[in-house]
């Protein structure tokens, strides 16, 4: 029929527009960087190092991160070991050298387990971030490599998060331990002290929102600005850039002061989850929707199918 | 005075028709409109284009209530406020920013349709340039509401595109700051495209589609053959129930029955796009709020302007200008370009269909380049592109003045 065939040429037309100005357009505009699913074993830091000598150093590194996680860890001497990590990392902590450390509550859970052998052996070779400090020991958790010194010390305290650590957490938990601390979530009142709390004054309003600045500054201070605010960022970037860009940060912007976390798959996909329940709150309404406003048209252009087959029955 | 019927009652059919003539409007635009019976499924486009402004207007007027057109708060009213608290808050957005892309793929469908049929000439030029007015009145209404979230590509196209006004080496960037109302774009420039877009605009278009229908009620739409019709003579030849022969049929319900029906097909479309497949329609770059510190790295306007947008690039400056403002007016001179005697379908006009499909291609082209980074061979296509949008106007009076009359 003429009409199937016009429309043939019309969507034929525009399915080729579509695909210029969107797929093609953006394939070319952003170059495209392999997502390594979560596991880190230097593979890409090798590869993206930045001078030879980087790359020995990494190759070097790295070489015996994977040598110790093949070390049987034992959770029971890790549990002192631990004690020492809980001297910065426990409730209420004070910023160190810009940033509040973490809560480890659950770390054992969230991060990949050569990833935090490697963040014990030399916090900054595992954050991928050496090049801002001359020496890595002057990273705010470069004393940790004054704690444990031989690699078994290091196999039981991860031995020991995976095992004690590793309550399963919700979403938002996962946000605020992994990204919370340098990004603030203005949709979800979090600042970079976290929640915000309801205040009954106004002056207690004010000394809070103090603090909140007082913060943002040490961490502007140590990042070289404010990490941007990640309310809406699921909307803001594509899910493949967002994935690979906290698997390796440096792979999607070279240079970038922001640490990789070392979140392994399920971590990830916890956070992921928070940034849409926060960003994107209508998805689920949209899925739950869609079908019944589809059907609506879908019957209504029957019935005006029939109506018109209706009015032009002695046209011809 | 004209007489009244004393006894009619209130607000029946003769007692309004003695007051407004609804029964004489009633047949003018509707049951007696006549509409030729041989044509296909783009001569609903103006329907669907009537129908997506009804959309956009009624899910503007819902957004509207909770946007607030203030730069420091702007971006969180629509973002956070009309996407998280607003009850359906998120469907109007996602109507709304669906429907401003769709609905210039569905003016590019339309206007590409009056060209290929002919549909500009012979009595039909006010219809082809009061519709070449909402075309730009339309894009006017597309930048000035691309401003409202006060996202980082409102903010940047706004940058770029009001710099265009410096008009190259006349360096009159005086004119740009009046129209900023700002040395760069900002609270100001905001709340003055924020009227545009809400009041003025909308106005203008209201007013634009009355005069385009009005400018189709005595010329007739055309056909697919491109066939002069006697419309007086084929409404006699209906209305005396013979409709097999009469090559005509009545606007309201018959051409009604088949618009509505293309209508529905294409709202299933249309809401596929709103509920699952918006991207393309509200860029991501879009949800970082504006900063006028940091330039995105590749700033591009939304598609339906990058075929002219890339008219503007290939060229230097002063040149580039110039062409671009050709580009944007020389759709108006369509009916005046056009020599050749016959109103018919490109495919029956030889050379002329010729020019109708490059032109179609050119565009095509000139769009998709428009969005790549503009390096390496994407320039040189870019502007061979140009050249030939160029090119084919330069060549159209000749080619249709060449054209034997059928
Ligand atoms: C939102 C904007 C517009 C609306 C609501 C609209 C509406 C309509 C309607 C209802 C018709 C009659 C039915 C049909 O042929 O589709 C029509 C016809 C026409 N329109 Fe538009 N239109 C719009 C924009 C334009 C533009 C941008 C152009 C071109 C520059 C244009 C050019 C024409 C022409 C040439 C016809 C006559 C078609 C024929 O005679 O076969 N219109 N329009």
């Amino acid at each position: 029929m003429k009409e199937l065939k016009i429309l043939g040429v019309v969507a034929a037309f525009t399915l080729l527009l579509y695909w210029g100005v969107e797929p093609f357009a953006h394939g070319q505009m952003h170059k495209h960087v392999e997502g390594h699913g979560f596991v880190y074993d230097g593979t890409a830091d090798i590869e993206g190092a930045t001078s030879a000598e980087k790359k020995e150093a990494k190759k070097a590194f790295w070489g015996e991160v994977n040598e110790i996680a093949k070390l049987e860890g034992n959770a029971a001497a890790g549990e002192a070991g631990f004690a020492m990590c809980m001297g910065c990392h426990m409730d209420g902590a004070a910023a160190m050298g810009g940033v509040v450390p973490p809560s480890l509550d659950h770390a054992g859970a969230l991060y990949d387990k050569k990833y935090l052998i490697a963040l014990i052996k030399d916090p900054a070779m595992a954050m991928n971030t050496d090049h801002k400090f001359a020496d890595t020991m002057m990273h705010p958790m470069g004393p940790v490599m004054t704690m444990f010194m031989d690699n078994q010390s290091i196999a039981d305290v991860v031995a020991y998060l995976k095992e004690k650590k590793a309550a399963e957490p919700t979403t938002k938990e996962a946000f605020t331990e992994a990204c919370g601390r340098c990004h603030a979530m203005r949709y979800a009142k979090m600042t970079q002290l976290g929640d915000t709390p309801e205040f009954k004054y106004e002056k207690d309003a004010l000394a809070h929102q103090i603090k909140v600045l007082e913060a943002q500054d040490g961490v502007k201070g140590y990042m070289g600005k404010l990490p941007p605010d990640l309310s809406i960022i699921i909307r803001a970037r594509s899910a493949h850039f967002l994935e690979t860009f906290v698997e390796n940060p440096q792979t999607q912007l070279a240079g970038t002061s922001m640490p990789r976390v070392g979140l392994n798959k399920e971590g990830y996909e916890k956070v992921e989850a928070y940034l849409t329940e926060i960003g994107d709150p209508s998805k689920p309404k949209r899925e739950e929707l869609g079908p019944y406003v589809l059907l609506f048209f879908v019957v209504f252009s029957f019935l005006a199918f029939l109506w018109k087959k209706y009015q032009w029955r002695d046209l011809h | 005075m004209a007489k009244f019927d004393e006894n009619a009652r209130p607000f029946s059919e003769k007692w309004l028709d003695e007051r407004l003539g609804v029964v004489t409007l009633k047949k003018v635009l509707s049951t007696e409109y006549w509409i030729p019976k041989d044509i296909n499924f783009l001569w609903a486009m103006g329907m669907v284009l009537a129908a997506t402004f009804g959309l956009l207007l009624i899910s503007g007027i819902f957004l509207l209530m909770y946007y607030k057109p203030d730069s420091a708060l702007a971006f969180d009213s629509v973002n956070y406020t009309i996407m998280t608290e607003v009850g359906y808050g998120w469907l109007w957005r996602h109507i709304h920013g669906v429907g401003a892309s769709v609905v210039f793929l569905i003016i590019y469908i339309h206007m590409f349709t009056g060209i290929y049929y002919g549909s500009y000439k012979k009595g039909r030029e006010m219809i082809w340039i009061s519709g070449m007015l909402l075309f730009v009145v339309f894009s006017a209404e597309a930048f000035s509401g691309y401003m409202l979230p006060w996202g980082q590509m409102s903010y940047w196209a706004g940058m770029v595109i009001t710099n265009l006004f410096s008009g190259g080496s006349l360096e009159a960037y005086g004119l740009v700051e009046w129209i900023r109302g700002d040395y760069v774009p900002g609270d100001a420039f905001l709340t003055r495209f924020f009227m545009l877009h809400v009041l003025l605009l909308p106005l203008v278009i209201i007013g634009l589609i009355v005069l385009h229908f009005g400018t189709l009620r005595l010329p007739h739409v055309n056909n697919q053959k491109g066939e002069e019709i006697d419309f007086e003579e084929a409404a006699e030849l209906y209305k005396a129930g013979k409709k097999k022969e009469s090559k005509v049929i009545p606007f309201n319900p018959v051409f009604l029955s088949k618009d509505v029906f293309v209508m529905g097909v294409y709202f299933i479309l249309f809401f596929y796009l709103v509920f699952y497949h918006f991207d393309f329609a509200m860029d991501p770059v879009n949800f970082d709020p504006a900063d006028g510190l940091k330039t995105p790295p590749h700033i591009y306007p939304e598609w339906y302007f990058l075929w002219s947008y890339e008219i503007l690039r290939p060229f230097p400056k002063d040149p580039g200008l110039i062409a671009f403002a050709i580009a944007q007016v020389i759709f108006f001179l369509l009916p005046f370009l056009d020599r050749s005697p016959n109103v018919a379908p490109a495919s029956k006009r030889g050379l002329f269909n010729v020019w109708f499909w490059l032109m179609l291609a050119d565009v095509l082209v000139l769009t998709v380049m428009g969005k790549l980074p503009p390096e390496g061979v994407w320039n040189q296509i870019g502007l061979v592109s140009a050249l030939l949008f160029f090119a084919l106007w330069v060549a159209l009076p000749f080619i249709t003045k060449a054209e034997k009359k059928l």
